[in-house]
């Protein structure tokens, strides 16, 4: 039996939203309609691409498979809160502009369409959150379950060794 | 839900009205108010200086992730001899943006170019006009730089293009007269500037199409079987059980015909009441299936056409040392955007605004006349970007469907399609068949070609008009759709030579379109396998062989470019095989698609007990004429040499009789990190020659060099991609 509209809080990017949906209806379609976000877009509805990711506390999440009803309580950060959720988690006096992994994206000019970097950018958020110096094949390991259609595969691997020296210090943004 | 206002809509008496905010407004008619395509013959078609001294530039190509909205501003500015900062470009609009043709074959800097740098050209001399009168001094003696226009010898006396004309009207005829600007006094051609849209696209601020919203909006999804039939088999409702849904009381069904849908005000109602919705569809056979399709296409009857015939080709064959041959397939392939098509469409009584992702706008505008019966001056399209459509995907098919779906609602419909109705309805590159003969004197010169090549064309009708019982019909024939003269041998000097096209019936077959580099890999495979077993039975190095055969500078530059990269060292193809479970090898090749020249080199590796193959480093080369932005066309040959390697060992249709069933990333695998090759572009610059796409032209050639590389590291040739593990498992068994 279909489940029926429910008054649900979801916490986005630091901010606690009321929102009123079916419990079973995918994170992506409430981010996308209610919240109207731009970074997760449908890429596949499947959890087989990406192109949707968000990080729900801090771990990369498929948010066209996930229902609303299963953040209640957590906190989910899209592309657009990346800056400051990075500020908050190195204890930044202030929230930067971008990322240093959009920053990178930015400086390798990775980018073609830019359709799956939104999820690209995620997942490697959360790779750098974990492991500050990845090596290339534990850069290709992570993010292979994201799928780019242009092929920037090679650029985004640069940008994202790029962004690993930009956050310690190493390299400046260009 | 909300109705909040998105970006760049307002909402005035009803009507979805794109709001332009021109800095400066042109005097009297707003732009956009009228139906296009505004008259190329008019300077202020195509561009507009605005009071703050800067400029808007309208393009009539669509950006879709190569640059080239930059790329054409930058032959602006030269020619304007405006900074970057200054000069901007909009939204492209039936009612706004000229009619330059479609976003195809590469032709954004090809064909666009040029109208943009002697319309530009035009503008300038027009501004030099006034400034000389306004500063008393002949124009010969005025100088410019950031739309400054000063006395050469007094920098004092000077007036800005804003001062003079700022948000008029020029009223000055385009005649294409004015005389541009020599490779030598570019500032900003042959430059790397970064792309205007990238900081957008990073940061979640891009507008892709799949985000548009508009108020009062329903959410519509289309209802179709998953996987297409044969084109001219359509999809054939039996039944529909509306009850199915009535659990979903926000969602309705739409129908025409065989074509049906839902509609919502919730997306998530519209998706779960398509897939919820019970139909009974006819099922019967109408394709070969993967397994007969090769066959099939070789038994077919067929129109044939003499693409080209020189010398005498049965002649040189008789007398020739060295003798090979290749019969090679290629399977349909998809675009398979990365995001699913999307459309917005608000279709009234009397007129339509559809919002979408077309190649071409003007193109879209007619096939949504035709569909709505409507004139098209009462059609507007606009140009939203949505990913990499790589050709033509759905993008037609989903603009027809939303406008379909909003006039059966009454209100404005966005309409996304789902991964299975992109990947399964897509307009595939058609599969191929070839074969191929080729022959070389003991000096190694090749005296003999032939190629003979089966395909089917593209589709004329989208399947939404086809499913609403619009006729089909094929694509008007064109040289891209069948053999092709540059591709297969056109790059050697061969005496004697004869090409063959074989056309297919398309209605017979999935549906065709337009794929990156249409057929283009498949030609290549063939025919430079063929190429380089002369090679090999002349016992010559594979990069040297073509040396010799080549004599037009061009081809032996990009080929020379490519070597050069790879740091190729002489050898026989073949030379260096190993007994071991993992082998490499290197191959090389050259190709192109309808302009430019294309070399490269691939250096893959093959696990001969798993049958798994990657290719570890492509190179790739380029002589696209004068290149506008090295950086994005070396992004471009990245992106095509990684493409390439997914098409060349991941890529194919799967098709059973009664349907195609590769219909998500699972069933249609495609590269991904892990096996994704290192890159190396190379972009061989040539600023006194017309520029030539650069989109599609690199792709030949490393399908080829892969090919080759296999052989190299085997001794196998293959005959078939893509190189799956089962398919190389197989060839290696066979020639053991």
């Amino acid at each position: 039996m279909l489940k029926t509209m429910a008054s649900l809080k979801i916490r986005v990017n630091e901010h606690l939203h009321t929102i009123s949906a079916a419990p079973d209806t995918p994170l992506l379609y409430v981010l996308s309609n209610d919240l109207q976000l731009q970074g997760p877009r449908f890429g596949c509805g499947l959890a087989q691409c990406g192109s949707c990711s968000v990080l729900v506390n801090g771990v990369e999440t498929r948010s066209c498979v996930t229902p609303v009803s299963a953040v209640e309580g957590k906190s989910v950060t899209t592309l657009e809160g990346l800056p400051a959720w990075y500020a908050a988690q190195r204890k930044l006096a202030s929230t930067p502009d971008l990322h240093p992994v959009q920053q990178a994206m930015i400086d390798e000019q990775a980018v073609q369409c830019g359709y799956c970097f939104n999820g690209m950018i995620i997942k490697a958020s959360e790779l750098l959150a974990k492991n500050a110096k990845p090596s290339e094949t534990q850069i290709r390991t992570a993010m292979n379950g994201h799928l780019c259609r242009c092929g920037t595969y090679p650029r985004v691997i640069k940008a994202i060794q790029r962004a690993a020296n930009l956050m310690a210090g190493t390299e400046v943004a260009r | 839900m909300k109705n909040v206002l998105r970006r760049d809509f307002l909402k005035s008496g009803g009507a979805l009205v794109v709001g332009f905010s021109f800095r400066g407004a042109l005097d009297g008619q707003q732009r956009g108010s009228t139906a296009g395509p505004p008259d190329p013959k008019q300077v202020d078609t195509w561009l507009a200086i605005h009071a703050d001294n800067t400029a808007t530039v309208f393009i009539g190509f669509a950006e879709l992730g190569q640059g080239s909205s930059t790329s054409l501003l930058q032959i602006a500015a030269d020619e304007l001899d405006l900074d970057m900062s200054q000069i901007k470009t909009v939204r492209l609009d039936t009612n706004v943006t000229p009619n330059q043709g479609g976003t195809y074959s590469s032709a954004s800097i090809q064909r666009g170019g040029p109208q943009l740098r002697t319309a530009s050209a035009e503008a300038r001399l027009a501004l030099l006009r006034m400034a000389a009168k306004k500063l008393e001094a002949p124009v010969e003696n005025l100088t410019v730089a950031k739309g400054v226009v000063s006395v050469k010898d007094n920098p004092k006396q000077s007036v800005t293009y804003g001062e003079l004309i700022g948000g008029k009207l020029f009223n000055v005829p385009f005649t294409g007269s004015a005389p541009v600007k020599t490779p030598a006094e570019y500032k900003v051609v042959g430059t790397r500037v970064r792309r205007n849209e990238v900081p957008d696209k990073v940061s979640g601020k891009y507008t892709y199409m799949q985000h548009v919203r508009v108020p009062d909006m329903l959410h519509g999804r289309v209802v179709r079987p998953r996987g297409q039939r044969a084109y001219g088999a359509g999809a054939k409702v039996l039944d529909v059980d509306e009850s199915s849904i009535r659990n979903i009381p926000g969602a309705r069904v739409l129908r025409r015909g065989d074509f049906l849908g839902v509609v919502a005000e919730n997306e998530w109602d519209a998706v779960r009441a398509a897939r919820q919705l019970k139909v009974s569809w006819d099922s019967g056979p109408t394709l070969p299936g993967n397994a007969a399709l090769y066959q099939q296409m070789r038994e077919a009857k067929t129109a044939d056409r003499t693409v080209k015939e020189s010398g005498d080709v049965e002649a040189a064959f008789r007398s020739a040392q060295h003798k090979a041959s290749q019969i090679c397939r290629g399977p349909y392939q998809s675009h398979a955007p990365f995001g699913p098509n999307c459309a917005l469409a608000d279709v009234k009584s009397d007129s339509a605004l559809v919002l979408c992702s077309t190649q071409d706008v003007y193109g879209t505008r007619n096939s949504l006349s035709r569909l709505l019966g409507m004139p098209v001056e009462k059609v507007r399209v606009q140009y939203y970007e949505g990913s990499g459509t790589y050709g033509h995907s759905c993008y037609d098919d989903v603009a027809q469907a939303s406008a379909l779906l909003s006039r059966l609602a009454g209100k404005p419909v966005r309409l996304q399609f789902m991964r299975w109705d992109e990947h399964g309805w897509d307009n595939y590159g058609p599969a191929h068949v070839g074969e191929v003969r080729a022959a070389a004197d003991a000096n190694g010169n090749i005296v003999a070609y032939e190629y003979q090549g089966w395909q089917h064309g593209w589709i004329g009708v989208e399947t939404t008009a086809q499913l609403t019982g619009a006729p089909i019909s094929e694509f008007p024939a064109g040289a891209v759709m069948g053999v092709s003269a540059l591709n297969c041998g056109g790059m050697y000097a061969i005496p004697n030579l004869r090409l063959i096209s074989h056309m297919l019936p398309a209605k017979d077959y999935l549906k065709g379109g337009w794929l990156r580099s249409p057929l283009d890999l498949s030609f290549s495979f063939a025919s430079e396998q063929a190429i380089e077993q002369l090679a090999y039975l002349a016992g010559l190095d594979p990069y040297e062989f073509r040396q010799r055969n080549i004599t037009d500078p061009r081809w032996r530059g990009v080929l020379d470019a490519a070597a050069q990269a790879a740091a190729w060292t002489p050898r026989r193809a073949g030379s260096n095989r190993s007994e071991a479970q993992v082998v490499t090898g290197r191959g090389i090749g050259v190709g192109t698609h309808l302009a430019s020249y294309g070399a490269a080199v691939a250096e893959i590796e093959i696990d001969k007990a798993t049958g798994h193959v990657r290719a570890k480093h492509l190179y790739g080369a380029i002589d696209a004429g004068q290149v506008v932005n090295p950086a994005f066309v070396e992004n471009q040959i990245s992106g095509q040499l990684v493409q390439t390697a997914s098409r060349m060992f991941k890529e194919e249709i799967k098709f059973s009789t009664t349907g195609v069933t590769s219909v998500d990333w699972n069933s249609y695998p495609i590269l991904r990190f892990e096996e994704s090759p290192e890159v190396t572009a190379v972009v061989v610059q040539h600023l006194d020659q017309r520029s030539t796409g650069a989109g599609e032209e690199v792709m030949a050639a490393a399908a080829a060099a892969i090919a080759n590389a296999f052989f190299d590291a085997t001794g196998v040739r293959m005959t078939e991609y893509p190189l799956t593990p089962e398919r190389v498992i197989a060839a290696l068994k066979s020639a053991a």
